[in-house]
């Protein structure tokens, strides 16, 4: 980008610690204090029907349809019922859509139409402060919606192990991996038809996650490609987490969505300023 | 020292150059001006003032600091009113308030007490508790102001501060104006209104495409550039462009299309003289020059098309 110049450091600082100081006055703090207040101002219908849509769809597929199918191999072989099946994959989804929904279409929304951030931009805040605070409010949310749909999910008798409260903090690693490459994806649009990509990338990827049926369904070359995409990982890792199953491949599991989560937040920590400061 | 200092500061866009290589001071406590036409780059020149835009060349310090490298220090001393209210919808009117000091990392004891202080003086005491959407015009972009406030800066960027308010409302927002600038606040004001210029500006550039075309105080730009007084005539839009060869001995002439100008000295004599030729205009007027015919001059279009 043009937008990238040569500016003189001064001298004495190190490369990082002067970084920081151009782009964070360390007040990310303010932020959150905001999205608290939003939240406190709000319509609480607003908030809580991001929770009833995976209620929902958990209903319809896993208890409707679910009818017809039966007991599915779980995990290990165990035999389980096909609610118990997807419910796990659905809280791996919805974590997955509300992060890219808070670090791409709401993030977008807020720098072009807003101009929340232009205000912002105007205090003595950096864009860094602003991209933590974003990302810490995203996770927040993505925390009660997860922590509301393992308690339905317990309630309705599909998680079997204690080993399904692990499932509240692995919803945030999962967020996190997707908040923090979606803002640096959001850096690179323009307009609302750009955005529009984004959705044509998830609905696929959530249908084809193995998200409502084995990915043993696909021919080989197929399942290597799915095992590529991070919502796969996710799923897998979840409905381990619901009976308390652990393998070997649980570590990769994890091992991809921390490693998504650095690669994003150094992706948008470089795309920080072409992001905020157009 | 100078509150602000550009030497050679350029923005390119893709392939516009949006600032091209502009170089200003000023001082601490003075009324400095931008004017220009929409795209003459005003804009963008606030923004790189606020570290908000990354410029592509050129070096800019605001209070010894360059905004780029120290950003946050730089707009913890400065306020900022930009062209379009960009309020905080989802907070209400003194929320505004508090959250922007936030941002700002001061403390409650401080904010609570200056935000009911600079809701009187935005006169929106009664409105404190209002949704942001519930407000007018004139009142939201005097809350934007209020809000500039919050941190006590020592320098106020104003961007377009009265487009779109009506008259009443803009008086009530140059008094305002005035009383910050009595108290030593610094004003950078971008503008395309003539009188707002003349009213709000101790010294003003004149930009056009991105570069300075004049400099200097109202009176000085229209001394040098214009004449005392101006004729304007009108013959009817048939018969303006027509009529021109007849007029050109009475001195510099602009002839727009609803209208002819005539740069003079003495505006009464020309009119009489204009009239003893049997030249007879629809209407006519004599007055003084402004900083619009300053800008015809120079570019030969008028500000607001």
């Amino acid at each position: 980008m043009s937008t990238e110049q040569q500016v003189v450091r001064p001298a004495g600082r190190g490369a990082l610690a002067s970084w920081v100081a151009s782009n964070s006055s360390g007040n990310a703090r303010a932020v959150i204090e905001r999205g608290f207040r939003v939240i406190r101002n709000q319509n609480w219908i607003v908030i809580v029907s991001g929770f009833f849509e995976p209620v929902f769809y958990l209903l319809a597929m896993g208890f409707g349809l679910g009818q017809l199918i039966g007991d599915v191999p779980g995990p290990g072989g165990q035999p389980i019922s096909y609610a118990a099946f997807i419910a796990p994959a659905l809280l791996a989804t919805s974590a997955m859509n509300g992060a890219i929904y808070d670090s791409t279409w709401n993030v977008f929304f807020k720098l072009k139409f807003a101009k929340l951030y232009q205000g912002m931009l105007a205090t003595s805040m950096g864009p860094l402060d602003v991209a933590v605070g974003e990302i810490f409010m995203a996770l927040f949310r993505g925390f009660l919606y997860a922590l509301g749909f393992t308690a339905v999910i317990t309630i309705l008798g599909l998680a079997t192990s204690w080993w399904a409260l692990a499932m509240i903090p692995v919803a945030l690693l999962i967020a996190l991996g997707f908040a923090a490459l979606g803002m640096a994806v959001t850096s690179y649009f323009d307009t609302f038809q750009q955005m529009d990509w984004i959705n044509i990338a998830l609905l696929p990827m959530f249908m084809f996650s193995a998200t409502l049926f084995p990915i043993t369904v696909f021919p080989e070359a197929i399942q290597w490609f799915v095992m590529a995409l991070p919502l796969w990982h996710g799923v897998e890792l979840m409905r381990q987490l619901s009976v308390g199953h652990f393998e070997a491949s649980t570590w990769v599991h994890i091992g991809y969505f921390v490693a998504m989560s650095l690669v994003g937040i150094g992706f948008t920590t470089r795309r920080l300023r072409a992001l905020f400061l157009r | 020292m100078p509150v602000i200092e550009a030497r050679e500061l350029t923005k390119i866009y893709g392939e516009v150059r949006a600032v091209d290589q502009i170089s200003f001071e000023v001082a601490p406590g003075e009324s400095f001006g931008l004017l220009g036409p929409n795209g003459a780059g005003k804009s963008t020149t606030m923004r790189m003032i606020g570290g908000t835009s990354l410029r592509t060349s050129g070096t800019l310090l605001v209070n010894g600091l360059d905004p780029e490298v120290n950003g946050p220090e730089v707009r913890a001393n400065l306020g900022v009113v930009p062209q379009q209210d960009n309020l905080d919808n989802e907070l209400r009117a003194r929320e505004n308030l508090v959250m922007y000091g936030r941002y700002f990392g001061l403390p409650y004891s401080y904010l609570r007490p200056k935000a009911e202080e600079l809701l009187q003086f935005a006169q929106l005491t009664e409105k404190a508790a209002e949704k942001v959407d519930n407000l007018s015009g004139g009142m939201k972009r005097r809350l934007t102001i209020a809000r500039a406030l919050i941190n006590e800066p020592r320098v106020l960027l104003l961007d377009e501060p009265t487009t779109g308010l009506d008259p009443q409302a803009r008086h009530i927002l140059w008094d305002r104006l005035f009383r910050l600038k009595e108290q030593g606040v610094t004003l950078i004001v971008t503008t395309h209104f003539m009188d707002e210029a003349e009213q709000l500006c101790d010294r003003l550039i004149v930009m056009d495409h991105g570069r300075i075309v004049a400099g200097g105080s109202p009176a000085e730009l229209i001394r040098q550039y214009s004449t005392r007084e101006v004729l304007e005539l009108r013959f009817g839009s048939e018969r303006n462009a027509s009529l021109v060869d007849q007029l050109r001995d009475f001195g510099r002439l602009e002839v727009l299309p609803d209208r002819v100008l005539v740069y003079t000295e003495d505006g009464e004599a020309a009119l009489e003289a204009v009239r003893h030729r049997g030249l007879v205009p629809v209407t006519s007027l004599v007055r003084r020059s402004s900083l619009e015919d300053v800008f015809l001059r120079l570019t030969g279009r008028s500000l607001i098309d």
